[in-house]
């Protein structure tokens, strides 16, 4: 169990957020938390019918924001466009909820309408030493910015809303330490990949990650949103990094973001909150950064990453009869043969896009390696949010997309989760800058290999999984 | 929600690690509504072929576990995706008890909202527990599902479990959620007893941090 510590003790970042948000703290098992920020999109249907069954209002409407995300049409602005009436009427039922709990929202017309995930930082909702909630387990991408942010359900959902709060249990703390310095090639995506593959999607089970150390140090923000996003994949509560100048010249100015003297007194507060020299975490994991290359999936599980040059494993060689068995069912999934190099293997399908890889960086980093070039098969890129979209169409990124002979939509979690018409059909083999490669998780048997947004536009240009450092000559 | 206090059922071994909430209820159904029940779409892709008919294969199709209302699984059980769909497919269907080495944590809160009890017990035990079953249902290639060599016993006041063998294993549950399960008991409820505390809380953020608070 872990200990409250005391406030003069050392303290980690963690520790910091969690003490200053508990409202009634047990000795042993959950403590009350106060939660700062709840977002929610249309797939809270169940919450707002719980909320209405019970007969309680949006106790503090505004500390919530809300957007449609999950099952928005990406060929189109409007309820009309979805992929069938009932998810039409799903939307219109988001929109109507939230006028009903007086929530601030931005429906599909509005520009700033995007991936919860994405709007939020964005906006400047997300802030540092808050706690945020979201009924999506991607949540975890708002740790950032140096929140304490994790998915819940639609029954914690409505707890929230009803309270401004909720029963949690203290997750233990794992600091991991990425040293070193990136290699060119390298992305935020890659090194997320190879810490789950190294730790195991059931690494981080129960715990709170810190990303500390030299490589994150030197991450902008969105490379730092990639890494926190998929801290779930390795079945973390939640994933942070220590607010710093990089965090304040991000927020600063975005719109609702504290502002004149408010903000320079966040700022000096944020500023204490960074984790002291000589705090305690229950784990620790170091990594060699400049060891991370370009990584790919292979298997029906994150943790089943290797480098770009690997090859197939054998499950006929693991110990475990446990991982055999489940190994061994992910190759026969994914149809692939054991020692087949990984750059070989040919793809059907691209996605750029999602809450792990949707911000303008990513689009750029697609982009550099299609620019002039023709892709050899077809594929989707799919901003994160209209305020993405606008930027990336004002630097002429569309253009490159759609001259390679990609598609460029509207914005929307689109393939990733497959909720909303766009999927991979059955048996066809995706290169996808997603977070899942579950099995069915882009559509009934589409297989699905996780990589960067640049490993992406690579595989795009081969027609197979290859290292996209052969494609920009670094 | 359903009180839980001592349930004894057949429990049924699902093989799999990280068996992530996509499995246990694919997203295209998680637009439905819930009053018209989710028992349906668990496992569905599992349970069912593409045409509807059930794969004789599956754990939950064999004679023995069709009533089955504990399930033994592996480690990181409803990793992945917060959907609590996949706790209301797994109580619908008549799901009471999930055993497994370890939860996808946001699952395991799921589960309990749902007056279901996730029961944490040590790998080799859990491994020894779905090869006892798996291996009794096989021998006596039974058709019955009540039968006591195939049922365990979940009690949740003393907080452990006996297995078909007859053994033992006291598990750990915090005792704030074993209450609410013990006496089926909402959480909003409970809270709204200490609003003067968040609203107190709250009153301190508007002097010290009022951009939490707006």
């Amino acid at each position: 169990m872990p200990e409250r510590k005391s406030e003069t003790s050392p303290r980690t970042l963690f520790d910091k957020v969690w003490d200053s948000h508990v409202v009634v703290g047990r000795a042993n098992g959950p403590a009350l938390l106060y939660i700062d920020r709840h977002i929610i999109h249309e797939g809270s249907f169940h919450a707002f019918a719980d909320m209405r069954r019970r007969g309680l209002p949006v106790r503090r409407p505004r500390q919530m924001f809300g957007t449609p995300d999950h099952y928005v049409p990406t060929h189109a602005r409007d309820s009309a466009g979805a992929a069938s009436p009932q998810i039409g009427r799903m939307i219109d039922q988001f929109h109507d909820n939230m006028a009903w709990g007086g929530i601030r929202h931005f429906p599909l017309h509005d520009a700033r309408q995007g991936i919860v995930h994405v709007m939020g930082p964005e906006q400047g909702i997300t802030l540092p030493g808050m706690t945020l909630v979201c009924s999506d387990s991607h949540t975890s991408t708002h740790g950032a910015l140096g929140a304490i942010a994790f998915g819940i359900g639609q029954s914690e959902s409505a707890h929230v809303m009803a309270t401004q709060t909720l029963w949690q249990k203290r997750p233990r703390s794992l600091r991991i330490v990425v040293e070193g310095h990136r290699a060119p090639g390298v992305t935020a995506k890659d090194v997320i990949l190879a810490i789950i593959a190294r730790i195991g999607a059931d690494g981080a089970v129960g715990h709170a990650i810190e990303y500390a150390g030299p490589v994150i140090e030197a991450m902008s923000i969105e490379e730092r949103l990639t890494v926190c996003n998929m801290s779930v994949e390795a079945g973390a509560r939640c994933g942070m990094v220590a607010p710093d100048d990089t965090t304040f010249e991000y927020l600063r100015g975005r719109p609702h973001a504290p502002r004149g003297a408010e903000w320079d007194a966040a700022v000096a507060y944020w500023r204490s909150l960074p984790t002291d020299d000589g705090a305690r975490f229950d784990r620790e994991v170091r990594i060699d950064g400049s060891a991370i290359e370009p990584m790919v999936t292979w298997g029906t599980s994150p943790e089943d990453a290797l480098p770009i040059g690997g090859a197939i494993p054998d499950p006929a060689a693991m110990h475990d009869p446990q991982r055999r068995a489940t190994a061994q069912a992910a190759l026969t999934y994914m149809d692939l043969a054991p020692g087949t190099p990984l750059n070989t293997i040919p793809i059907d399908f691209v996605f750029i896009g999602s809450c792990t890889n949707s911000r303008l960086d990513d689009l750029r980093a697609a982009a550099q390696v299609l620019r002039g070039r023709k892709a050899v098969v077809p594929g989707m890129v799919v901003p994160g949010s209209g305020v993405v979209k606008q930027a990336a169409e004002a630097e002429g990124l569309d253009r490159v997309f759609e001259d390679a002979g990609l598609q460029w939509l509207d914005s929307g979690c689109s393939m990733c989760a497959a909720m909303n018409g766009d999927a991979v059909p059955p048996y066809r083999r995706c290169a996808s800058t997603s977070n899942r490669n579950f099995v069915g998780r882009q559509g009934p048997n589409a297989r699905t290999h996780l990589l960067s947004p640049a490993m992406a536009a690579a595989a795009a240009l081969a027609g197979t999984l290859t290292d996209v450092r052969d494609w920009i000559g670094t | 929600m359903q009180a839980f206090i001592r349930e004894t059922a057949v429990a049924a071994p699902l093989e799999g690690r990280n068996i992530d909430t996509d499995q246990i209820i694919p997203a295209r159904f998680l637009k439905e509504d819930k009053d018209k029940g989710y028992g349906r779409f668990l496992f569905h892709d599992l349970r069912f072929d593409e045409y509807g008919a059930e794969q004789a294969g599956f754990v939950l199709n064999q004679p023995a576990f069709r009533g089955a209302r504990i399930l033994v699984t592996d480690v990181n059980f409803g990793c992945g995706s917060s959907r609590e769909g996949a706790a209301y497919a797994l109580a619908h269907y008549g799901i009471r008890a999930i055993v497994a080495p370890s939860f996808g944590d946001i699952f395991y809160n799921n589960a309990m909202k749902n007056g279901m009890v996730p029961v944490r017990l040590d790998d080799a035990v859990v491994a020894r527990l779905r090869a006892m079953l798996a291996d009794t249902a096989t021998a006596a290639d039974r058709n019955t599902a009540d039968d006591a060599s195939l049922c365990a016993t979940v009690d949740l006041e003393h907080t452990q479990i006996t297995l078909p063998d007859g053994s033992t294993h006291a598990f750990e549950i915090d005792s704030f959620w074993r209450d609410c399960l013990l006496q089926g008991k909402d959480e909003i409820g409970l809270t709204q007893d200490y609003m003067p505390e968040i609203e107190r809380l709250e009153a301190s953020y508007a002097q010290r941090m009022p951009w939490l608070v707006p």
